[in-house]
């Protein structure tokens, strides 16, 4: 019962998702209101951690299986990708210098300032 | 063997978690980065469907139930997000700014090289939300009218070349703090760059995953900012 209860926790969380979703018209996907949702439960104590906290670790630790299907859709959109692969991949590649090298030096510069202060 | 898989309740699920245990079991065996088990498991399971002569919507449809769970999934990150909280607030400062800065990039970069590459606006909102968890990434691209597809493709390989030369940019551009290291890892590489972070050290590791969710919330935010833009 202990699992059944927790998924259903999270389930209905979901299901508030879905209906803020259908009724705000914004381009936010159902899944980030309800992690919200969630996390201002768990900081609240409207949901304690051990009422979600086993369901939601397993459901966490098989996410990477779940993304399968839409990985294996590009053999559908292959025809999309490859006329633009070769300014996907140096896209692909640049992002991930300018967005580590920006954040890891800003903060690291917010990090020794605040301990020089002190 | 078409209709027999498209029958089956169980076959499209199986050849997925066949082929995850297989991408796990060579991570194992050759600890390369490279070695991605769901990177391995796409590839492999695209191979499987080929040769088989099974068509995508026969396999899509097996597989819906692995999909179906992709929304409770997301919203359990609020849990690790929640776990971390303490963290969050003792370096709240560093931990918002230094995300914030790090989605203005990310969507920047993409805004900037779309635009000196000619890409198409459709083209180009598949590539804005490339640096965040593929279960929210997946959803901004779908809200803005993206190849969801492709958008996934991006995303995995942005976490794997991140899990590669992550430490190695790190290291050239000298961020030696472990909390901006791990702000870097998981604002950059999501989770698959966060299991990079979590082999550097605790604090890396618990920064990056924390970063996840963050990041993931503040491009939901501006990506529909950015998509105007293009």
């Amino acid at each position: 019962m202990k699992y059944l209860k927790q998924f259903f926790i999270i389930l209905l969380i979901s299901l508030i998702g879905e209906i803020l979703k259908a009724t705000i018209s914004l381009p936010i996907p159902a899944s980030i209101y309800g992690m919200v949702i969630l996390f201002v439960c768990l900081l609240t104590g409207v949901i304690k951690l051990e009422q979600v906290k086993d369901a939601g670790k397993f459901l966490i630790e098989i996410m990477p299986v779940m993304f399968i299907p839409a990985g294996v859709g590009l053999m559908v959109s292959w025809g999309d990708l490859k006329p633009i692969l070769m300014q996907v991949s140096v896209i692909t590649v640049v992002t991930v210098f300018t967005v580590m090298i920006s954040t890891g030096l800003i903060s690291q510069w917010i990090i020794r300032r605040n301990k020089e202060a002190k | 063997m078409e209709q027999f898989f498209s029958e089956s309740a169980y076959s499209a699920v199986a050849v997925s978690l066949v082929s995850y245990g297989l991408g796990n079991w060579l991570k194992r065996r050759f600890k390369l980065g490279l070695f991605n088990p769901l990177l391995i498991s796409i590839v492999c399971t695209i191979l499987f469907l080929v040769v088989a002569g099974i068509d995508y919507e026969t396999y899509k449809s097996g597989s819906s139930l692995l999909t179906w769970l992709l929304t409770p999934a997301t919203v359990s990150l609020a849990i690790p997000l929640y776990e971390e909280y303490e963290l969050l607030k003792a370096n709240a400062k560093a931990v918002i700014i230094g995300i914030i800065c790090g989605v203005i990039t990310s969507l920047g970069t993409v805004l900037l090289l779309s635009k000196l590459m000619g890409l198409t606006h459709q083209q180009y909102v598949t590539l804005l939300p490339k640096s965040i968890t593929t279960a929210i990434g997946m959803g901004v691209s779908e809200e803005l009218g993206g190849y969801v597809t492709i958008t996934v493709a991006v995303i995995v390989i942005t976490g794997v070349i991140g899990n590669i030369i992550g430490e190695w940019i790190c290291k050239v551009f000298r961020i030696h703090e472990p909390i901006a290291k791990g702000l870097a890892f998981g604002t950059a590489t999501h989770a698959i760059g966060t299991a990079k972070a979590m082999e550097i050290g605790e604090i890396e590791g618990a920064m990056s995953s924390l970063s996840i969710a963050v990041a993931g919330i503040f491009t939901v935010a501006l990506a529909s900012v950015f998509a105007n833009f293009m």
